[in-house]
């Protein structure tokens, strides 16, 4: 299974999400914002960070890297899709996932272990756990406020569209503490916190991230 | 040469924490009667030609693609005389 990592200008955790997904018994392909095709890997994890400096909006530049084109059409057509924190907010720049991450809430930049409700255990990053399960992984932002009109936010409850949902205090101000959603085939998910910072356990806040990678590969297995 | 400004601002129903942070500051320094503050961007384009009708609508164009997310921000575009 090769599971393409891409590396932005400003990328930070690019790295930590291709260790995860070796981790999880995968092979990970480090893929070039300039690159002009996926390499013909099998998913593809948009890693935390800050490309282009965050400059105009976060995403709002990465949306438009060449790397950018084969995706969108892939991940239209079924490709497994992971946006992480910045990856997230490419995601929803890309209109591959509805609404947008604005400043958090408190304006302060907030780093911590989260707990959360995985909440739709059916989409191709989180067949690995269960529905109603509570993880912690880390989540680390300063623009993680998730938010959309009433509309979208109905629809994707109305749907199961929304993956993980922050437990306890919401930390950044997200609509209905949405901390992950995904489209409507369940190909494509975007998080705000870390799972590639929570697979293993001498590092980081314990193992409940590496059920995000387990998935993708039973997933890309199994069809 | 012409030059064209677009303005990006928040759509009203989105919280504005920068705006929120910047109301707070001017009250700490005197500045009273600000109800509040909204926070947004300016872009000033030069153009290599002259403003016609298909030169301000590529910048429209422009502004509804990169420089504002139309799900969260309004923009607005004028040619300065």
């Amino acid at each position: 299974m090769r599971i393409g990592v891409v590396t932005f200008p400003g990328s930070l955790d690019d790295r930590d999400a291709a260790r995860a997904v070796r981790v999880a018994g995968g092979e990970a392909v480090p893929l070039w914002h300039g690159d002009a095709d996926l390499h013909g890997v099998d998913a593809v994890v948009l890693p935390g960070g800050f490309s282009y400096g965050d400059y105009l909006r976060c995403g709002a530049i990465a949306r438009f890297a060449p790397v950018m084109e084969p995706l969108a059409d892939a991940a239209r057509g079924g490709l497994p899709v992971l946006g992480v924190c910045n990856g997230f907010q490419v995601l929803c720049e890309s209109h591959l996932l509805p609404g947008a991450l604005i400043r958090n809430d408190h304006r302060k930049f907030v780093c911590r272990d989260q707990p959360l409700r995985v909440e739709n255990a059916t989409t191709a990053w989180t067949t690995g756990y269960g529905a109603g399960d509570e993880i912690v992984i880390p989540l680390k932002n300063g623009e993680g406020a998730y938010v959309a009109g009433e509309r979208t936010l109905d629809e994707l409850e109305g749907e199961g569209r929304v993956v993980v949902r922050y437990v306890g205090d919401n930390p950044n101000g997200s609509y209905r503490d949405i901390a992950g959603i995904t489209n409507v085939r369940g190909n494509v998910v975007g998080l705000m916190p870390h799972p590639e910072h929570a697979v293993e356990p001498l590092t980081g806040s314990g193992t409940d991230g590496l059920g995000f990678f387990a998935s993708v590969l039973g997933a890309v297995a199994a069809p | 040469m012409a030059r064209v400004v677009v303005d990006v601002m928040l759509k009203p129903e989105i919280l504005d924490p920068q705006g929120k942070a910047v109301h707070g500051a001017l009250g700490r320094l005197g500045f009273d009667g600000v109800a509040s503050v909204r926070q947004g961007k300016r872009f000033e384009i030069e153009l290599t030609g002259e403003a016609t009708p298909e030169a301000v609508s590529e910048i429209e164009r422009a502004a509804g693609t990169l420089l504002s997310n139309p799900v969260i921000e309004d923009f607005v575009v004028r040619v300065e005389p």
